[in-house]
């Protein structure tokens, strides 16, 4: 028989719908694959009895004759930024270590409407607020590959690092992600599978702890580019719980991949030719270009001028709003309580919010504070703004004289995880690829390109106008068809 | 710009963050190595730029003025709302003694 956990999404659907196998079994081996990874720390919690649960209802609708829904039999993984009833969901913080949700966010509503399960709360840089998963409090999640020249933990990219790290671990066919400034396509670059941030709008916010609302955006990862669009049927549809939900239908992008790109043109962005960018992500980009020529694209140089101003405007952006929404962690309404001995209301604020966050979220919350206050909002904030303005008229641009852009990830392939903690900055620097996107609101993905000389895994970006999900699959999919990427991590866990 | 020692004091209490000695003297650098990094958008003219206000052009949306238009957000939830509290007390939130 084959082995299960091998399987992706559709093929885990399409088998269970065609009786190869029973919904039942696909959740045991992945249930097993999870209790057997503990070393990657990719799970908070796991939680075989929803996965399976949710199987056994697919194999009685199945025994009935029901329509089976679109992920039918699909075990995924759950960030664990998104509320699920009576599951405990920290964002990886100690502040909401504990806290059991009333309510089922709307995006994981969704899928186990269309007959997914999970399989566990996945791990996450602490509030979403990192590019190597190593702000949570739960721990570093370990990536499951290794560099052929060492035997070091390698960071699985952030903050999805628990998603990207089960996904090519294989011991979830796919997971939920979020992105704010890149949180979805770094991690899926670092370990060598798909993932796309759809257009701001997309996926309901309702029940996902904020980060910065205009900027975080759920989304899909998993391994391929079909598996991906399936998932984000599945996840996204106007919301009217979320005040910034697109209401507009939802296509139906599975049906419309299409890797004929004759007639389309490719935008290759100057500016992302940045010093000191690795030599072999280059390559790799040189590569994609060449791969999209052969899907019929006609490739066209544009410009993108403001982007050495993205990662800098959205430090001031995201962290601005992040230290107004991370406002509502009092010690009062959730989570945790310090009350040093006859504390008053105002010291037990302080002692709880200095016992509750970590030093990567204190940090943004300060400079958020910073940002916003009296004196220097205008010359921070306000300009910020107004540059993003500038980095959404770049785009608006560009998209008159192409269809798609196309980009590196990633500046670098994945780092020991240590390597880059002490220094903030160059942390920040892992997503000065993805983040002008995210500024834009625009949809764009990560697909797995090849692997680097020390056998570590590239990936490229490929970025659409606004509602242009189809335009950015559908070159996602040109790419891993020629890219044929087959290369999975060694298991040593 | 940079900022003193004083004033990182100060954001972390408006910000309510207990910071003690150790605490600050790891953040009043790493807070200025960040602002610097940051001053460089006052390159940028946007003398002639609006402020974005909305990543996706959005009409805000009126819900209907009835009572629990969503009843999963309307009322008559209190035991939902309070069941995380860390000191829920008699249908409350319980906190410290704010008067004398």
């Amino acid at each position: 028989m084959t082995d299960l956990t091998q399987l992706g999404v559709k093929a885990i659907r399409d088998g269970v719908a065609a009786g190869d196998f029973t919904a039942k079994e696909v959740a045991e081996a992945f249930n097993a694959a999870v209790a057997g990874a503990a070393q990657l720390n990719a799970f908070i919690v796991a939680t075989p009895d929803h996965a399976l649960a949710a199987a056994e209802a697919v194999d009685a609708a199945r025994g009935a004759g029901d329509d089976l829904g679109p992920m039918a039999g699909v075990p995924i993984g759950m960030k664990d930024l998104f509320a699920t009833k009576g599951v405990q969901t920290t964002a990886a913080s100690h502040i909401l270590e504990g806290f059991e949700p009333q309510y089922e966010s709307t995006v994981s509503q969704k899928l186990w409407d269309a007959g997914a399960g999970m399989l566990g709360k996945l791990n996450l840089d602490q509030f979403a607020m990192g590019s190597s998963n190593e702000t949570s409090y739960f721990g570093n999640v370990i990536s499951p590959w290794k560099s052929k020249d060492s035997n070091a933990a390698l960071a699985p990219g952030g903050s999805s690092g628990g998603s990207s790290a089960a996904v090519s671990a294989r011991i979830a066919p796919a997971a939920t992600g979020t992105d704010t400034g890149g949180s979805i396509r770094q991690p899926a670059a670092f370990t060598g599978i798909c993932g796309i941030k759809p257009t701001y709008g997309r996926c309901s916010r309702w029940g996902i702890v904020a980060f910065a609302s205009s900027l975080d955006q759920a989304g899909p990862m998993a391994r391929s580019v079909e598996d991906c669009a399936i998932m984000l049927e599945a996840m996204a549809g106007f919301d009217p719980k979320d005040s910034t939900s697109l209401d507009l239908p939802v296509p139906n992008w599975t049906a419309s991949l299409d890797a004929d790109l004759r007639g389309k043109k490719v935008g290759i962005p100057r500016e992302y030719r940045m010093e000191g960018t690795d030599e072999e992500i280059l390559k790799s980009w040189d590569q994609g270009i060449a791969w999209l020529k052969d899907a019929g694209a006609e490739v066209v140089d544009i410009s993108l001028p403001h982007t050495k101003y993205a990662l800098p405007a959205y430090y001031i952006v995201a962290p601005a709003e992040a230290s107004s929404n991370l406002a509502r962690y009092d010690g009062v309404r959730y989570g945790l309580r310090d009350l040093p001995d006859g504390a008053g209301l105002q010291d037990m604020y302080a002692a709880t919010r200095a016992a509750g966050f970590g030093d990567e979220v204190k940090r943004r919350i300060l400079i958020g504070t910073y940002v916003l206050s009296a004196g220097f909002y205008d010359a921070y904030y306000t300009q910020a703004m107004k540059v993003r303005t500038l980095i959404r008229q770049d785009f608006d641009n560009a998209f008159g004289e192409c269809e798609v852009i196309l980009a590196p990830t990633t500046p670098t392939a994945s780092f020991p995880l240590g390597d880059k903690l002490d220094d903030p900055l160059a942390m920040y620097l892992n997503d000065v690829f993805s983040v002008p996107a995210s500024l834009a609101g625009l949809p764009a993905m990560s697909v797995p390109a090849g692997l680097n000389s020390a056998g570590l895994p590239l990936g490229l970006q490929i970025v659409g106008p606004a509602f242009g999900e189809q335009a950015v699959l559908n070159a996602g999919l040109a790419i891993e068809q020629r890219a044929g990427f087959t290369a999975q991590p060694e298991k040593w866990w | 710009m940079s900022v003193t020692r004083e004033e990182v004091a100060k954001i972390a209490a408006l910000a309510r963050i207990r910071m003690d000695d150790a605490a600050l003297d790891h953040m009043v650098p790493e807070f200025n190595a960040i602002l610097a990094w940051v001053e460089q958008l006052g390159e940028v003219d946007t003398s002639s730029v609006e402020p974005m206000t909305a990543v996706i052009e959005q009409k805000l949306r009126l819900r209907d003025d009835v009572v629990d238009a969503d009843p999963l957000t309307g009322g008559g939830k209190r035991d939902a709302v309070l069941a995380n509290a860390p000191a829920a007390e008699h249908g409350f939130f319980g906190v410290p003694k704010v008067i004398e």
